[in-house]
């Protein structure tokens, strides 16, 4: 499952562009994963510019 | 029944542009806009280019920073090279300038709306009819003859009607930029930095602002992004470089390298700008081609909404003139960016070592572009032909 760091996230929609399947929701100052719809591919993770986006799957990740 | 003749989602340079061209020829034109204000945050390096400015409009004061008239590239090993023109560009106040877009657009009367998050599109009978949106918490919605998405990056009002917009990680830059300020640097100069010690993938760039201030800022490139950290590197650079400077905001983006998307049309849709992917993928620049996109969406609405004809078959001017204006040169641009994407550090260095011995007075971009091709002789034409058409 992705996670959202908390008070981190720019709400930029580089995260948002590379998703394939469109499970990111991103307002003016509020980003959600739907979960439902994520097939955690991870990309997200890897795009963002300031690693706000984890996995709770992944440990070695580029965030730890 | 409809509410409008045309809605266009977002309030960039190419959603202005598309509201401008569809309200001054009279459509009933609306912009939704998600963020408070139109412009800002400036997620953008600000650069634009004279020539291409002016094919919409005269530069004015209030909109620039800086004029350039230099352009320094730094290889791997920080051998500078400069090339200098008077007519190189400027270094926008994005804020102001996109300020002025909606204005201009508004003069025209388009209506605007800022805090407007479309998050949804109304659909019957498999075309788009209008959207769906949230203001300030509440649920609202519009029809229309015809949708403009000029959402940015993101690009999901695209995937709303079906069109797959999503970017591989290959086609995009993940970025990061600071706005410093207490930064000694040549007003009339921007400087580039390439190579895998600053720039994996893409490159660095240092934009001044005048009065000390200046855009400091990186893409990486998807696949590489995993590995490197735009907003690391940014940090790690300015410490080094310029010690002295002071943050006065950052921001993070992503910008889209891919080729144009094969699909910009559907019935009652169109997608223009980043949404559509017409950034030019060497220079990361998209201002001008979101410009061009833009402008040329308003004009097929207008078209197609007096023809009473909104389906892809009515829209389908759109992609023939996006071609023609930008996409030809957009697709041999976009080879080149696959070609550069393999130059090897090594390869940087001894093209800038060339390009050092020749005299600043003789460094023409033709030179620039041959001591490229000798280490990769078939961008030479390419290069060329797409610098000459920018
Ligand atoms: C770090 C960085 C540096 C750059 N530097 C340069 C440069 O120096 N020169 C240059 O030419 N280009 C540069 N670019 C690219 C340039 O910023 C973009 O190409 C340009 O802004 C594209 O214009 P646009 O109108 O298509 O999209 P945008 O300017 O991104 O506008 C899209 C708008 O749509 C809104 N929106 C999105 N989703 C919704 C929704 N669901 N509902 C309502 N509104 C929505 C967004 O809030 C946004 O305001 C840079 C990009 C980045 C990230
Ligand atoms: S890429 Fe990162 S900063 Fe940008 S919106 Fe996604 S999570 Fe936020
Ligand atoms: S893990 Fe993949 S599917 Fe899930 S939100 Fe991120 S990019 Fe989308």
């Amino acid at each position: 499952m992705i996670l959202v760091k908390d008070n981190r996230c720019d709400f930029c929609g580089t995260c948002v562009a590379v998703c394939p399947v469109d499970a990111i929701e991103l307002r003016e100052a509020d980003i959600s994963i739907i979960h439902e719809t994520c097939i955690d591919c991870d990309i997200c993770i890897w795009v963002c510019p300031i690693d706000v986006l984890t996995s709770d799957q992944e440990p070695e990740g580029k965030n730890d | 029944m409809t509410d409008y003749d045309v809605i266009v989602v977002g309030g960039g340079p190419a959603g202005s542009m598309a509201a401008h061209s569809a309200a001054s020829q009279g459509l009933k034109t609306i912009m939704l806009e998600k963020d408070r204000d139109i412009g800002y945050p400036v997620r953008c390096g600000e650069a634009i280019g004279d020539v291409g400015l002016r094919q919409f409009m005269d530069p004015q004061p209030e909109w620039i920073a800086a004029t350039i008239t230099k352009i320094r590239m730094r290889s791997p090993n920080n051998t500078p090279i400069d090339f200098e023109s008077d007519q190189i560009g400027y270094i926008l106040h994005r804020r102001i300038f996109d300020y002025a877009l909606a204005n201009r657009a508004s003069q025209v009367g388009a209506e605007i709306q800022t805090r407007a998050y479309v998050d949804g599109l109304i659909i019957e009978n498999e075309a788009v009819r209008g959207v769906q949106y949230q203001y300030m918490g509440e649920k609202r919605s519009l029809r229309a003859k015809l949708v403009i998405g000029a959402d940015g990056v993101e690009s999901r009002v695209g995937r709303m009607a079906g069109i797959r917009t999503s970017i591989k990680l290959r086609h995009i830059e993940s970025a990061y930029q600071a706005t410093v300020g207490n930064i000694e640097i040549d007003q009339s100069m921007i400087d580039f930095y390439v190579g895998r010690n600053w720039a994996p993938g893409g490159y660095l760039w240092v934009f001044p602002k005048r009065d000390g201030m200046a855009n400091v800022g990186l893409g990486v490139i998807g696949t590489l992004a995993r590995d490197y950290n735009s907003h690391d590197l940014v940090h790690k650079f300015l410490k080094e470089y310029y010690p002295k400077a002071t943050m006065l905001t950052s921001v993070c983006g992503g910008v889209p390298i891919a080729q144009t998307l094969k699909c910009i049309t559907g019935n009652g849709i169109m997608l223009t700008g980043d949404a559509a992917r017409m950034v030019n993928p060497v220079s990361g620049g998209g201002i001008i081609s979101g410009m061009h996109g833009g402008k040329i969406a308003g004009e097929v609405a207008v078209e197609a909404i007096s023809a009473g004809d909104v389906s892809v078959n009515g829209l389908r001017e759109y992609p023939k003139r996006w071609r023609k204006v930008g996409g030809k040169n957009h697709e041999t641009l976009h080879r080149i960016s696959e070609t550069i994407y393999d130059i090897t550090d090594e390869q940087l260095n001894k093209i800038a070592e060339r390009l050092s011995k020749t005299p600043e007075k003789d460094r023409t971009l033709l030179k620039i572009f041959t001591a490229v091709a000798r280490e990769k002789p078939r961008i030479l034409l390419d290069v060329t032909r797409a610098f000459a058409g920018v």
